[in-house]
């Protein structure tokens, strides 16, 4: 579970956090209600979650509440079978 | 359901909760025509204020101009009000293929075809020209429209960090699967005032096998030595794929928009574009006026050469005074004062002193980094600027942020 989830942030702060930003992110950090990650380029993480672990998350399971920190993906996977 | 006491309250909750949260807009009336000094009411109904005019996108000043304004005139005696039709039924003037053909020869592209707006440009071409065989590439800080038109496109979509070419490479390796590749940026980012590094844009979409959209409608006019935009000023003329843009802001500021660039491109646009296939195009009158200033600007390099020494003054101004701005070429120039209410506060100060200038904050840029933004005209004369320059000097020791650095103004205001 940790890896999977040390995975997942990393691949968040790569791809979200400018340089120079030095905000912390961790497991529980909102991202998108926190204002890291905005609705238009939280399509990159479900491709990234899609691509990494083969799967299809539909749009109706791809809510922003769902993408909203990396514990809330984390459960979300859960229903992909993904641990 | 009618609209009964219960449907009402949901709308007057959901005003409360942006009245509350800061984020509920209010017009100001304008009671002039646009341009560097107007009268305006604020709030509307109250007495009319004469303020220097620090926040429209009127880069060339023609939007006023007499030149263009008779010209207007005599668009509408020759060719009418309106046309009562969209374009392929009859809903197309001589004069409509004529403008088509001027912004081809403007830009250096192979053909153009005209929308009301450059809103609906960016939101009809990307639905028009890709499928779901194909993969949108988008920096981060592209326009409303542009991310609204992606939505309705079915090709897949991503996003690259702003300007960052690495992150951009990176997206483009990792698509290499799809049938095309389209990079989309803006020329210049209206809220930051900087500019797309299109020449590496460029450099990476030839490596990468991809096409390149921008939306020039912050530079074109004015960007470059002959004001053909960020494509002229990176040395890529002719490179780039779909370039849409807008007659509302430096081309004489009414309204209207293109996509201009490869000829099947634009032809797809006519086919299946929708804003374009089920609204009226720009009227007539517009469509004279335009004509006009491409007319103007393509004789005379002067306006935009004024605007570009206007612009020197102003962020040398400011830089030397202590503020925080962000740098760029451009004449959008941000005043960064990191906290909202400040932003407000200091604009409010702003048009008590005659100067007319919006503070923007989160969600309109990212949070913590709330700004003045203030933008140059060709209209505007030295002594504008500084009174302009006086006015921010005055609220800038008002609330003591001159010479400090961000940190020391976020520990003084917050984020």
């Amino acid at each position: 579970m940790s890896a999977l989830k040390d995975v997942i942030l990393e691949y968040v702060k790569n791809e979200y956090l400018e340089e120079g930003d030095d905000r912390e992110v961790n497991f529980d950090t909102p991202l998108i209600s926190g204002g890291i990650v905005d609705s238009f380029s939280m399509v990159s993480l479900k491709v990234f979650l899609e691509t990494k672990y083969n799967i299809s998350i539909p749009d109706a399971k791809a809510s922003p509440e769902a993408f909203d920190s990396v514990n809330n993906i984390i459960v979300l996977l859960k229903e992909f079978g993904i641990e | 359901m009618s609209f009964n006491d219960n449907v009402r309250q949901i709308y007057i909750d959901q005003l409360n909760e942006m009245k509350n949260g800061g984020i509920f807009k209010e017009e100001r009336a304008i009671c002039a025509p646009q341009d560097s000094e107007i009268d305006v009411e604020f709030p509307i109904g109250s007495e009319k204020k004469h303020v220097i005019n620090m926040c429209a996108n009127n880069y060339l000043g023609l939007s006023s101009h007499p030149e263009v304004v008779k010209a207007a005139h005599e668009g509408l005696d020759v060719r009418g009000y309106g046309m009562s039709s969209v374009r392929f039924i009859c809903g197309t003037q001589d004069i409509h293929k004529t403008l088509e053909q001027k912004l081809t020869e403007f830009l250096g592209t192979e053909d153009t075809i005209l929308f009301p707006s450059c809103m609906d440009a960016n939101g009809g071409v990307f639905e028009a020209v890709l499928t779901d065989q194909d993969v949108m590439i988008a920096d981060r800080l592209v326009h409303a429209s542009i991310i609204d038109g992606m939505r309705l496109c079915k090709a897949q979509n991503d996003s690259f960090k702003h300007s960052d070419m690495n992150h951009l490479e990176q997206k483009l390796q990792l698509h290499q699967d799809k049938r095309m590749r389209l990079i989309i940026t803006d020329g210049a980012f209206s809220m930051d005032g900087d500019l797309a590094k299109l020449d590496k844009i460029v450099e990476l979409a030839e490596k990468y096998n991809s096409m390149v959209f921008l939306d020039d409608s912050h530079s074109s006019g004015y960007i470059g030595k002959t004001g053909r935009g960020t494509q002229e000023h990176c040395g890529v003329m002719g490179k780039i794929d779909i370039i849409t843009t807008t007659l509302g802001k430096a081309l004489g500021g009414a309204s209207g928009g293109c996509v201009s660039g490869r000829k099947e491109i634009v032809e797809m646009c006519r086919q299946k574009a929708r804003p374009y296939l089920f609204s009226n195009t720009v009227a007539p009158v517009i469509v004279e006026g335009a004509l006009r200033v491409l007319d103007i600007i393509s004789k005379s390099t002067e306006r935009r050469d004024k605007l570009e020494d206007n612009t020197k003054f102003w962020r040398k101004g400011l830089t030397d005074a202590g503020f925080i701005i962000k740098e760029g070429e451009t004449a959008i120039v941000p005043v960064m004062l990191f906290n909202a209410k400040l932003s407000q506060d200091f604009a409010k100060d702003l048009y008590a002193e005659g100067i007319y200038a919006v503070g923007f904050f989160f969600p309109v840029v990212p949070k913590g980094q709330a700004r003045i933004r203030t933008q140059l005209s060709a209209a505007h004369e030295m002594h504008h600027l500084e009174k302009a320059l006086a006015a921010f000097i005055k609220v800038g020791k008002k609330y003591d942020i001159l010479g400090k650095t961000k940190q020391e103004i976020i520990d003084k205001y917050g984020m």
